[in-house]
């Protein structure tokens, strides 16, 4: 399932490309792409339940960009 | 600006003001140092404390914290100034992107403002303002003067002319009339419509659309993901070269506070930060700049190889040509042009093949239907009428082989429109598809764009699609395919020789596999057929061939924006980072370089969002 997901306050280009790069990393994601021009997370994984999941990505990349929020 | 933008600006003034007021003061020692702690602290706190809780979530070569290691590394050696000026420019650089990447999104967010609030259903006689969601398929809506039309439908009552300036980029109104088909996102401007809705609004076009341009962020360009993993290995080189810089000299030659100084030069410059924000923004103005003239991609790898295109391959019908039929040339004997025509036209006056059609508009005057007799359909053959009393036929070679007429063959391609009258050859209408109007200009424009290689792929004869070839400059073109046979032909393309990549341009109608096939999906006309909007990669909200060329303009332009922005920031680095090694360059130099670079690939960037007319 590919799921679409809005960041706010995502600041800088470089963290969102260290985050994109660490929630390709984890498993069950298929692919992820961050856009810090639109301000956008896109998460493409084999299952169809992401509530899990996200909940990894939001932990994620609170480390790698505090102020950044992901709306799930 | 933001709020957070105007708190920013503030303490960028308040500090600069202060950095000015203790270069200034005559205080020397540990007052002197204390003075600059000040401007320091109120606009460098913001760094000093992101990087200290970066570093606790174990995220070391951030860009908070090599500028916070590199100020710190000034003060610690007496360059308070310097510390400040850093910090100071640093923000500025920061202010600066923001502003720029929020005025980016504001125009393409502007540029897209398609989509409708609210619909006006017809409920029980009464007109409700409901969310577009809640319209059922068939529901009865009205749209008003200056209204979006929120969902594709058929106008029931009421005439107007609607703009699709959002949609296409064409400032010419398209005019409606009750049984024609509506599409979403177009603004009425003038009438009352009543529309009957055919489709929910999640299948709408409007809805498509902004589908469309929402995911296209998601596929990335192979030059932004480059780029992504050059930054991700270029901080950390840099910072041990800083180090290396900092220990490794000093031993052999002495001086530690000097080197000290080189290194944090080293470490100003180590921020990617240009780089890692021009690209995106580039191709992000790219995309918008395309939508804007009507041509939407679904994505910055789309617009890489966009770019890098070597051989368009073109379907005829609908593409190049019009697919509508016209009379392209009369050719009577013993008969006027006019009296050829008129007697085709009386005698095809009921019928409504698309032959009929044309002719009946050339011949553009009302048909006196009294002089009309006895009229025969022959399939396969054409019409026996009877005119003024005479007997009157109208059709192909076979029809004058079966009546055993003789009739003059035609050098012309097309479909040849035999006309006696009581066995007699009266001469003979040419009716062929007429090529777009900018069709030619398109293929000399692609050619100009260094395209190498133009082909034309058509169902139709031989004849026709040579002519239509030779009319237009194509380069090659294949007759006589069935729809099977396309993809045969851009597969055999696809493995020939080439250097670059292959577009494909169709109207997405039922060439879908073909545009899957080749490396660039080009679908023309997409207005009102989302089929097309879904196969192709790239979308032409119109049926304008020369948007092709307009594409691939845009992408070229974008890339080479892109390239410049990368070569520009890596020269200048490289160059700060070699200055600095040898100390010929400081930490002010330093700073205003890499900011500098920075604030001119984004302006430079900004650029591709605007695409000059040509």
């Amino acid at each position: 399932m590919k799921k679409t997901y809005r960041l706010e306050d995502l600041d800088c280009a470089n963290c969102a490309a260290k985050m994109e790069a660490a929630v390709a990393k984890l498993d069950g994601v298929k692919s992820c792409s961050v856009s810090y021009m639109t301000q956008k997370m896109v998460v493409e994984t084999e299952s169809d339940d992401q509530t899990e999941l996200m909940r990894q990505v939001q932990k994620l990349c609170r480390r790698i960009e505090p102020d950044c929020v992901i709306r799930v | 600006m933001s709020t957070g933008e105007k708190k920013s600006l503030v303490r960028i003034s308040v500090s600069a003001a202060l950095l000015i007021v203790c270069a200034l003061l005559p205080v020397r020692g540990v007052w002197h140092f204390l003075c600059f702690l000040v401007p320091y602290g109120i606009i460098g706190w913001r760094v000093l404390w992101k990087a200290a809780r970066n570093i606790a979530h174990g995220q070391v070569f951030d860009e908070n914290f090599l500028m916070a290691l590199a100020t710190v590394g000034a003060l610690a050696i007496g360059q308070y100034p310097e510390a400040v000026f850093v910090m100071l420019f640093y923000e500025v650089g920061e202010l600066f992107e923001k502003i720029a990447v929020g005025k980016s999104r504001a125009s393409i967010s502007a540029l897209m403002d398609i989509r409708p609030d609210y619909a006006n259903l017809e409920r029980g006689g009464q007109l409700e303002k409901v969310d577009p969601d809640e319209v059922a398929v068939g529901g009865v809506i009205v749209v008003k003067p200056g209204e979006k039309v929120p969902i594709d439908g058929v106008v029931l009552e009421g005439a107007s002319s609607l703009n699709t300036m959002a949609l296409t980029g064409e400032s010419l109104p398209r005019d409606v009339a009750p049984g024609d088909a509506v599409i979403s996102g177009c603004v009425n401007l003038s009438g009352l419509l009543r529309v009957r809705t055919t489709k929910t609004f999640g299948e709408s076009t409007v809805a498509k659309i902004l589908d469309l341009v929402e995911n296209s962020a998601a596929n990335k360009a192979k030059t932004e993901n480059y780029i992504t993993r050059f930054a991700a290995w270029y901080t950390p080189v840099v910072v041990i070269g800083a180090v290396l810089l900092a220990l490794v000299p000093p031993l052999f030659v002495g001086g530690w506070a000097k080197w000290i100084g080189r290194a944090l030069t080293f470490l100003v410059i180590s921020c990617p930060c240009a780089l890692v924000i021009s690209v995106p923004l580039s191709f992000f103005g790219g995309i918008g700049g395309a939508s804007r003239r009507g041509i939407l991609i679904k994505g910055a790898n789309y617009l890489e190889a966009l770019a890098n295109t070597d051989t368009v391959v073109f379907d005829k019908t609908g593409t190049l040509t019009k697919g509508t039929f016209q009379v392209t040339a009369v050719h009577p004997e013993a008969v006027s042009e006019r009296e050829l025509l008129e007697l085709a036209a009386l005698a095809e006056c009921y019928s409504s093949h698309p032959i009929s059609v044309s002719l009946k508009k050339a011949y553009a005057e009302e048909i006196d239907r009294s002089r009309l007799g006895k009229i025969e359909e022959l399939s396969g053959h054409g019409i026996r009428a009877s005119v003024d009393g005479k007997n009157v036929l109208v059709g192909n070679q076979k029809l004058m082989d079966a009546e055993h007429i003789a009739y003059k063959p035609c050098e012309l391609t097309g479909t040849i429109v035999h006309v006696a009258q009581e066995g007699v050859y009266m001469g003979h209408i040419v009716i062929s598809d007429e090529v777009k109007d900018d069709a030619a200009e398109t293929i000399r424009a692609l050619k100009a764009e260094g395209v190498r290689r133009t082909v034309m792929l058509t169902g139709d004869r031989r004849e026709v699609g040579e002519a239509v070839a030779k009319q237009l400059g194509l380069d090659e073109f294949r007759a006589e395919l069935l729809p099977a046979d396309k993809v045969a032909c851009v597969e055999e393309l696809l493995n020939g020789e080439r250097t670059g990549k292959l577009a494909f341009v169709g109207d997405g109608i039922n060439d879908a596999p073909v545009l899957s096939r080749a490396d660039i999906g080009i679908a023309m006309g997409a207005l009102g057929s989302d089929a097309a909007i879904e196969a192709a990669d790239v979308v032409l909200m119109d049926d304008k061939p020369s948007k092709i060329a307009l594409a691939i303009r845009i992408s070229r332009r974008t890339l080479r924006i892109v390239k410049e922005n990368i070569a520009f920031a890596l020269a200048v680095k490289f160059l700060v980072l070699i200055l600095g090694a040898l100390g010929l360059a400081n930490m002010w130099e330093a700073v205003f370089a890499d900011v500098g670079v920075m604030v001119l690939a984004v302006l430079n960037a900004t650029r591709a969002l605007h695409i000059a007319e040509k």
